[in-house]
């Protein structure tokens, strides 16, 4: 268990564990929890969980780059990312022990 | 988007569960996802993106405020790193 990645899987089968629903119900659930993230950080807009931390949106300008291997300069266009920021209560939790 | 606002809009697509059903549904997602990570374990969710912590050494900091050094710890941090998808998403969109 030490060592394994969690996944969609490990999730579902806590809410199935921990709630009782059905496999099936908690697959669908926890697809659908990060398809509307996904959809609200495509539409520009943050994500904020309290205990968890939050998802923003940031814009990034364009600039030149340069192919660390090959060292040709490129333009990296303009993009936009996704950044995290734990919350203090994620970040305690990880730091305990 | 809060998280009062995922789990209202959650409970539109499943009128056969109970709204605290679906609070405790959505708590147990970020609470295991939270304690893998203190477990020192990663969490990926293809497409959406992967949790992992990296450590950060111990260093001496100091106050901003008055510039005396202060140690500090070492530290793990979260790092999150976005999945293809979801980068592909967010920059089709406008």
């Amino acid at each position: 268990m030490k060592d394994k990645t969690l996944t969609r899987l490990g999730i579902c089968e806590a809410i199935y564990r921990q709630i009782g629903l059905s496999r099936k119900d908690s697959l669908d659930i926890v697809q659908n929890i990060l398809e509307k993230k996904a959809n609200s950080l495509s539409n520009g807009d943050d994500i904020k969980l309290s205990s968890f931390g939050s998802f923003l949106i940031k814009r990034k300008k364009s600039r030149i780059g340069r192919n660390p291997k090959t060292k040709i300069e490129a333009v990296i266009s303009e993009r936009n990312v996704v950044i995290f920021r734990p919350s203090m209560q994620l970040k305690n939790k990880i730091n305990t022990d | 988007m809060k998280k009062s606002e995922l789990i209202d809009q959650l409970a539109k697509d499943y009128p056969h569960l109970y709204h605290r059903d679906i609070e405790k549904v959505v708590d147990v997602f970020y609470n295991s996802i939270s304690e893998a990570l203190a477990n020192g374990q990663r969490v990926e969710l293809r497409g959406f993106g992967a949790f992992s912590t990296k450590e950060r050494g111990p260093r001496i900091g100091r106050n901003p405020k008055n510039g005396e050094r202060v140690a500090v710890p070492r530290k793990k941090s979260v790092y999150y790193k976005p999945g293809k998808e979801l980068k592909e998403r967010i920059n089709s969109s406008n």
